[in-house]
């Protein structure tokens, strides 16, 4: 290099700049992190609501992270039996276990012990429901497709590994609520053939409650699980950032672009902002709202139980689950036991949520499509899909809501048979009504969207022909919304064909079926043949 | 590469729209459209209030420093009210004034900075939308066939695939490192068979029934027609292992009028003048059965509605539980307190594997 310009104009930097512009250089020549500023300081995230169900979970996670830090200073994770000697007076001088002393300590001997309990807990719910509602919006927009298979499956791990992190959480308190959640596992590990009575053994430490689990629960609950959760969702961001953002149908959005705000400084503005209200709501609602008194609940005792008690939202679907089965169901093979009525729900949770785990290879096989996809579906616009989702999310409302058989006996004056018998039906025919209802929902909105894309919208104008006709004038939609309409992934029933040998595998027959299933019932985009003679055709 | 259309608008557009040139892959069942509907490309870009208006702009410039001094005043208030409003001995109203002032300056703080910051990047940061193209996920070909050529490298300059005997064996000692550590973990649970504990409680012949949880014995005088006693052994509240042994100990003691009462013949002489006692640990999954309805004796457990029917020995008239609660014979001391004749017949609580085993 011989030829050096030299700057037209030179500005001195002010102080601070030069100090950042050093430090960076320091760093830098340290790191070489200007290469990794440079490939995603700019990175394009698209906008949409939806978008940000994810971010709560992320952000709700780090809230649980602050304030259970905060609650390892005091809580002490020890069944050891202790005379309770705090402020609250109607328990002082009963026998309670350290971990339900050090709780009420927590909550009535230490300044803002209660709030961060709550934070703690209030955050936990919102981190499995915003976890719930992400993915629901990733199976109906369908984002789990290619190349987004395997996110798709970490995200689920994470959902299971959140719900175990509850789980494990609010059995640390050691209260009568929390010790009968303890004493339903035990219940249920219990009923599972040949091994149930050792497992239980081996996690109680002994026989059941034992002086281990809530120690051993404390070292799953702070250290295990959130190892896992932490090096999980490391993985979920990282291909995120790798598979980039998916993007709704757009105009000028394809599936060969993103398009959207940039991190620095938009997108780190609002998702930062965004942090803050989150970890902010979450605050005003654990200031304002008690969760969990376990004051009210008593230490844990084996007797007594309260009626109407319910699990945490999350866990509601499984005892919802166990709740439903018919009576009598024990099996008898030999001189061996196998508790049907325990084991039935054992069986069908982890069917469903194998389903759920596994849907994205099973929708990839039954397309054969190899494609990335980045542009995503409206729910309508995959019709099987939207009601397949649509019967998953009934069959688990109808476990969730049998969680709660008892209280929506007493709440509504009908009986406690009726209610189990009538929720034993709907989890059969709910799931059914709700697909076939949902398919021809979203089929007439396609039908809609076709219509209103070839002919345009109803404008409210009704005008008066010269020969005495009323007509109600359509006006026509912009190229930009047209596009929205119209631009969507359409797929046809599979063909049977022989293969090579000249034969037809019961496997490609499975597959074709499958796949006369999915896309039986289609609405064709309108294509551009059909919308000029369309335009002609005004007022039909 | 990122490009900014900005306010050029849809003249952008024509290179977004482009494609990178993916390779061809299968659609599978797709239908790949012939004459599909082209795409318009991006809208025209809209100015906002703050990017028209410099009266705007500035108001807006003053609301987010506003925002972001209120979580000052927030985080500030919250150290103050971290002592104005401390928790006083037997005040619950304290605790209650402590949280919700503590958690509101808090959560002001909080908020003042995610709305100022969301506003700062909504009404004055550049709203422009950015373009950036996809790649292909996958490596470029060039990528991966360097990627093969690592791996062939790495196994021709080791041997691994060669050397069979080296590399088996090698599988064969990874396979096997972990199981100490599994071994290691035996002793979490002390070395008895669990399923013979389950079939042992603390009643045995002559035990005393007692109150829950004072441990006063009950006389069978006491227990008048339509009462329910929840009761433990004697002894219970001084045993080592309280909890464990309540949990498979805790009975319920209920007087009903002999008419109302079906008795099997080889269990009539297990009850005392109308008056029964059951495990009160459900069969289901061992919640305890605790709700009694004097009028239909029938218990209830609360936790997933089993019912049984005190009348036909406890039998399962609802709900998911699979046998009745077992039934603990008694009899009267001398005394007339009541006692137990022996231990269960069977092992109390959930249904498992070996429980039918001898």
């Amino acid at each position: 290099m011989t030829v050096t310009e030299k700057p037209i104009t030179v500005i001195e930097p002010s102080r601070g700049a030069r100090f950042t512009g050093a430090a960076a250089n320091y760093i830098d020549e340290r790191t070489s992190i200007s290469g990794l500023v440079k490939e995603v300081g700019r990175k394009i995230f698209p906008d949409h609501w939806s978008f940000m169900l994810g971010e709560v979970a992320l952000y709700s996670f780090v809230a649980i992270l602050l304030s259970g830090t905060f609650l390892t200073f005091f809580f002490e994770p020890s069944m050891t039996q202790v005379h309770y000697e705090g402020s609250y007076v109607p328990l002082k001088g009963i026998e309670m276990s350290a971990a339900y002393a050090s709780s009420l300590d927590l909550s009535f001997d230490i300044r803002g012990g209660l709030l961060m309990r709550q934070v703690h807990h209030w955050a936990a719910l919102l981190f499995v429901a915003s976890i719930g509602l992400h993915m629901l919006r990733i199976f109906f927009t369908g984002a789990f497709r290619k190349p987004r298979e395997i996110n798709w499956f970490i995200g689920f791990v994470l959902f299971i590994l959140a719900m175990a992190e509850g789980f494990t959480g609010y059995s640390l308190p050691d209260d009568l609520l929390s010790g009968n959640g303890l004493r339903i596992i035990d219940g249920m590990v219990k009923a599972i053939p040949l091994i149930g009575v050792w497992i239980s053994y081996y996690v109680f430490g002994g026989e059941f409650p034992g002086t281990d689990v809530v120690p051993r629960f404390f070292t799953i609950h702070i250290l295990i699980l959130p190892a896992i959760l932490v090096a999980a969702l490391g993985v979920h961001l990282l291909l995120l950032v790798i598979n980039k953002h998916t993007q709704f149908a757009g105009p000028g959005r394809t599936n060969e672009n993103v398009v959207g705000v940039p991190v620095m400084p938009v997108f780190a503005a609002k998702a930062g902002g965004f942090f803050f209200i989150v970890f902010g709501v979450i605050m005003v609602i654990a200031a304002t709202f008690t969760i969990n008194p376990i004051w009210n609940y008593g230490p844990y005792d084996p007797s007594p139980v309260s009626a109407g008690t319910q699990p945490d939202w999350y866990i509601g679907f499984a005892d919802g689950a166990l709740r439903l089965a018919p009576p009598h169901l024990d099996w008898h093979i030999g001189d061996f036991t196998i508790p049907m009525g325990v084991m039935l729900p054992l069986l069908v949770l982890p069917i469903f949520l194998g389903l759920v785990a596994f849907y994205p290879f099973i929708e990839a096989w039954i397309t054969g499509d190899k494609r990335e996809h980045h542009i995503l579906d409206r729910p309508r616009n995959a019709p099987t899909r939207t009601a397949i989702g649509a019967a998953g999310v009934t069959f688990y409302a109808v476990l969730w809501a049998s969680a709660s058989s008892d209280l929506i006996a007493t709440h509504f004056k009908v009986t406690m048979e009726g209610t189990i018998h009538a929720l034993q039906a709907l989890l059969f025919i709910g799931p059914v009504v709700a697909y076939l209802v949902t398919k021809r929902v979203c089929l007439g909105l396609m039908k809609k969207d076709r219509e209103i894309a070839l002919h345009g919208y109803e404008s409210g104008r009704i005008v008066r022909l010269p020969g005495g006709e009323y007509i109600e004038v359509h006006e026509q939609l912009d190229d930009y919304e047209r596009w929205r309409l119209t631009s969507y992934n359409e797929y046809k029933p599979l063909m049977i064909r022989p293969d090579a040998d000249g034969k037809i595998t019961g496997n490609q027959r499975f597959r074709a079926g499958l796949s006369r299933w999915f896309f039986e019932d289609r609405i064709i985009p309108v294509s551009k043949g059909e919308l000029e003679s369309g335009h002609h055709g005004e007022g039909h | 590469m990122a490009d900014d259309h900005g306010e050029a608008g849809s003249s952008a557009a024509g290179t977004a729209v482009e494609s990178t040139a993916p390779r061809s892959v299968s659609a599978g069942t797709a239908v790949v459209p012939s004459e599909q509907i082209p795409n318009p490309g991006f809208p025209p870009h809209r100015l906002r209030v703050t990017d028209l208006d410099p009266k705007k702009d500035k108001l807006a410039e003053r609301r987010v420093s506003g925002f972001f001094f209120l979580s000052i005043i927030g985080s500030v208030l919250a150290v103050v009210a971290y002592f104005v409003f401390p928790i006083k001995e037997n005040d619950f109203g304290s605790v209650r004034l402590n949280t919700l002032m503590l958690g509101l300056s808090i959560a002001l703080g909080l908020l003042g900075i995610g709305i100022g910051a969301v506003h700062w990047a909504k009404a004055l940061m550049s709203d422009a939308e950015i373009v950036e193209m996809r790649h292909g996920t996958r490596g470029t070909d060039a990528t991966r066939a360097k990627a093969v050529e690592v791996f062939t490298l790495g196994n021709k300059e080791s041997g691994f695939g060669r050397r069979t005997l080296i590399r088996n064996s090698l599988f064969g000692a990874l396979a096997l490192t972990p199981i100490p550590a599994v071994v290691l973990f035996r002793d979490i649970a002390p070395a008895a068979q669990p399923s013979e504990l389950l079939r042992h409680t603390l009643w045995d012949t002559d035990v005393r029934l007692t109150r829950d949880p004072s441990g006063t014995p009950i006389k069978a005088s006491d227990v008048v027609y339509g009462s329910a006693f929840h009761v433990i052994p004697e002894g219970l509240n001084d045993a080592e292992d309280k909890l464990e042994e309540k949990a498979k100990a805790a009975v319920l003691l209920m007087r009903l009028r002999p008419e109302d009462l079906n008795e099997a013949e080889d269990r009539k002489d297990w009850s005392y003048q109308g008056i029964v006692a059951y495990s009160k640990i459900c069969t289901h999954v061992g919640c305890p059965v605790a709700l009694y309805e004097q009028q239909t004796h029938h218990l209830l457990c609360p936790c997933h509605q089993s019912q049984f029917d005190v009348s036909n020995h406890a039998e399962v008239i609802f709900g998911p539980a699979s046998r009745p609660l077992p039934q603990l014979p008694i009899k009267v001391d001398a005394e007339g307190y009541l006692v137990a004749q022996s231990d269960f017949h069977e092992p109390v609580g959930p249904s498992f594997w070996e429980r039918e085993l001898n």
